[in-house]
């Protein structure tokens, strides 16, 4: 069974270039809502033996001693998180005695994050350092990589459809994640970056052994035209990069729904990534680099 | 089955084999336990696997990640580096005495700050750790108790060192400076101790009554050195000589700075993990990762039948191979690590499809089985390659990243990713090969 990508290739582009360009907007409009590890501040999280009191409770608890502003979320029945500027120790006590008047905590279940501005500034810098060094080691990866296709166009035209649909594999998620952060709550944290970063080096190499399958194609049949041996290179590969992505999904399914709350926005964003990235590997790249090859023929039987 | 393939096949079998007595070395001592109370005697010479824990991170066993900046505004620029030292020492003590197990305390510069980060792990009482952590080290001068004569029999070590000495008026603050000297007749190390007009005449009061006396020095209720005095020391000036080596003496003269020139510190952010919760979250992962793991071998049997199986034995393999690392490294374990051990399982079976598919390629083009088989693996080498290697180039880079987060994922994920290529590639072909030339090698559908 063949499937022709090319012949349909126009509906992933709407459908992609309107997600993309959805994801853009949600970002420019929502923003991203930046995790303590960046913007300095608290999270502490509690269990309760029993019940949670009610969230009004907790927040007239805290804002009794002055502080805000204050987020209160209910995690579960017993568990509950809560979100506080830059707090010191002598503070953190007091709110925990407070809290602990309200209802009884359970003891060893705490978990306590405070930042100050100082260090999340700095983090900011040096992962802002680590994600231009990622996209720099990418891209001379991909100049490498790439160069050894160089026909019917140039290699760097398959560069930068790649180049293209990793964009497309991390604004998406970056978007979602700007949507989450509005109506969930979802933080872009170090952990969420970190995901990205993985996303990028892993998703490169679907659309690499798509565009390494055209280049063998193109010796083998010499004289076939460009589209009919992309489309066969898609296909001889398309098991290949559902069954591998398949495999690193279920993983990362299972560390969503049962690995622990920290892992859960880490594995969400890779799932994401991944599962785009899959898909724009088959879809976009490829496609992509057909369309500019046709576009320029016909630019080139016009003269 | 040439004999190559054989002796492949038995080294990896004993290399796994060796390596799981160490992954799950509690569970068989237990199983030798029961052997050795069956009375039979050859069964009581078995001797126990020696056991060795995995190495576990503050949020998995609970504890507490303590970053303080040091104020260093009243230290000359080129004793900075040597006053966070004592300020790490003092601390250390102090951190000690808490019971801590094997406490981190690291000096850190960033630019022209000075932080200290310490790591307490399995703390219960995390807010008195931190008040005694923030205290300014206490440095005094305590004298030799008259004590009658009868009691005084040597026998030091059994008194306490409360009852052997009391307290001085003279403290850290009349103390102004301590420094390592070499004595240039003698050429031994010598502690130089200056103090302030106040001090000095304090100190000349208290030398004058205990000479020969031994005049002990303290910080935070710890002994730091307790020489004996010569004479009346006049002058403010003294010196602090005896049998210790340069760095003996050093550590002295750095621990009596950090008393005479407290360092304040201020925390400035802190991570603190429950007990109850880093131990919930670690099996919860480690759930994730069996389920995961299984899941896994479930679908490459589903989609590629015996080859697919074989491929799990490889993965077993991985797995084998990656916990043993993790305890002979030692790699501290983190929820971000076991993040990045978990992921690779997902991507080391990826291997296995690129070279599966590329077997099935080239049967059915019509190469006979052995010839499909290597092809299959000569063939995909390059993707798998390279991509193995962009992974890995990312997680070096993020490994450079100081966050601990980070770092323990990048560190396991290409751990994972080294490992699985031998796993994949060495492992999986041995195992193929095994069965050419068998009766299995015809059953078609076993190969799909």
């Amino acid at each position: 069974m063949q499937f022709d990508f090319i012949k349909y290739r126009r509906i992933p582009y709407i459908f992609s270039a309107g997600l993309v360009g959805a994801c853009l907007v949600l970002i420019a409009v929502l923003g991203l809502k930046w995790s303590i590890d960046f913007t300095g501040g608290s999270v502490l999280s509690l269990e309760y033996e029993s019940q949670v009191p009610s969230t009004q409770e907790i927040q007239r608890v805290i804002s009794d001693m002055g502080l805000s502003p204050v987020i209160v979320q209910k995690e579960t029945d017993k568990k509950v998180i809560l979100k506080l500027p830059y707090i010191n120790e002598q503070t953190h006590q007091q709110i925990l005695s407070r809290l602990q008047e309200t209802a009884k905590i359970q003891t060893g279940s705490e978990q306590f994050e405070t930042i100050g501005p100082v260090i999340g500034k700095e983090l900011k810098s040096k992962i802002k350092v680590v994600v231009v060094l990622s996209l720099l080691a990418i891209l001379v990866y991909i100049i490498i990589a790439f160069g050894r296709v160089s026909f019917p166009v140039k290699s760097s035209i398959y560069g930068l459809m790649g180049t293209i649909a990793l964009f497309h594999d991390v604004t998406i998620p970056l978007g979602i994640w700007a949507l989450l952060g509005k109506y969930a709550g979802y933080e872009v944290s170090i952990p969420v970056i970190t995901a990205l970063l993985t996303v990028f080096g892993y998703s490169i190499n679907d659309t690499v052994v798509v565009f390494d399958r055209i280049r063998e194609n193109l010796i083998k049949n010499r004289g076939e035209d460009f589209g009919v041996i992309v489309n066969k290179s898609l296909n001889d590969t398309l098991v290949r990069s559902v069954n591998t992505s398949l495999t690193v999904l279920i993983v990362l399914l299972f560390l969503f729904f049962l690995g622990g709350s920290t892992l859960k926005p880490f594995s969400l964003t890779l799932i994401i990534g991944i599962g785009f990235g899959t898909y724009s590997s088959i879809f976009l790249a490829s496609p992509l680099v057909y369309s500019f090859y046709k576009i320029k023929n016909r630019k080139n039987n016009k003269k | 089955m040439d004999s190559k393939t054989k002796n492949k096949f038995i080294a990896i079998a004993l290399f796994a084999a060796v390596l799981s007595c160490l992954v799950f070395a509690q569970t068989i001592n237990k199983g030798i336990n029961v052997l050795k109370t069956k009375e039979v005697p050859l069964l009581e010479k078995i001797p126990f696997v020696p056991v060795k824990e995995f190495k576990l991170g503050l949020d998995l066993k609970g504890g507490s990640h303590l970053i303080y900046e040091a104020d260093l505004s009243a230290i000359a620029e080129r004793e900075k580096r040597e006053a966070m030292e004592g300020l790490r020492d003092v601390i250390e003590k102090r951190v000690n005495m808490l019971g801590v197990a094997e406490p981190q305390i690291v000096v850190q510069q960033v630019d022209d700050k000075y932080r200290l980060v310490v790591d307490l792990a399995g703390v219960m009482d995390v807010h008195q750790a931190i008040e005694m952590i923030g205290k300014t080290p206490y440095l005094e001068f305590r004298q030799e108790k008259s004590l009658p004569t009868s009691t005084q029999n040597n026998n030091d070590e059994e008194m306490s060192l409360q009852d052997i000495f009391e307290g001085t008026p003279l403290t850290g603050r009349f103390l102004k400076n301590a420094d390592l000297e070499i004595n240039q007749q003698t050429l031994q190390p010598e502690i130089l101790l200056e103090f302030n007009k106040e001090g000095a005449e304090l100190f000349e009061k208290i030398t004058s009554q205990n000479v020969g006396k031994r005049l002990a020095i303290f910080i935070d209720n710890a002994l730091i050195s307790a020489p004996v005095v010569q004479e009346k020391i006049a002058g403010g000036k003294a010196r602090i000589t005896g049998k210790f080596t340069v760095s003996e003496a050093r550590e002295i003269a750095r621990n009596l700075k950090a008393g005479a020139l407290p360092v304040p510190i201020t925390l400035i952010s802190q991570t603190t993990v429950g007990p109850v919760l880093g131990k919930a979250s670690l099996s919860q992962s480690l759930r994730a990762g069996l389920f995961g793991f299984l899941c896994v071998c479930l679908f490459m049997i589903v989609v590629y039948r015996f080859s697919g199986f074989l491929a799990c034995l490889a993965l077993a393999v991985y797995t084998v191979i990656m916990l043993s690392l993790f305890k002979l490294i030692p790699v501290t374990l983190t929820l971000a690590g076991i993040g990045g051990a978990i992921l690779s399982v997902g991507m080391a079976v990826d291997a296995n499809v690129l070279i599966f598919e590329r077997q099935k390629e080239e049967r059915k083009k019509g190469e006979v089985f052995e010839r499909a088989l290597e092809n299959g693996f000569k063939r995909s080498w390059p993707s798998i390659r390279d991509s193995n290697l962009t992974t890995l180039l990312i997680a070096l880079i993020m490994f450079s990243f100081g966050s601990s987060f980070v770092k323990g994922f990048a560190f396991t994920l290409s751990l994972g990713v080294v490992v699985s290529m031998f796993s994949a590639i060495i492992v999986t072909r041995t195992l193929m090969r095994m069965f050419l030339g068998t009766k299995l090698e015809k059953i078609k559908w076993l190969w799909r």
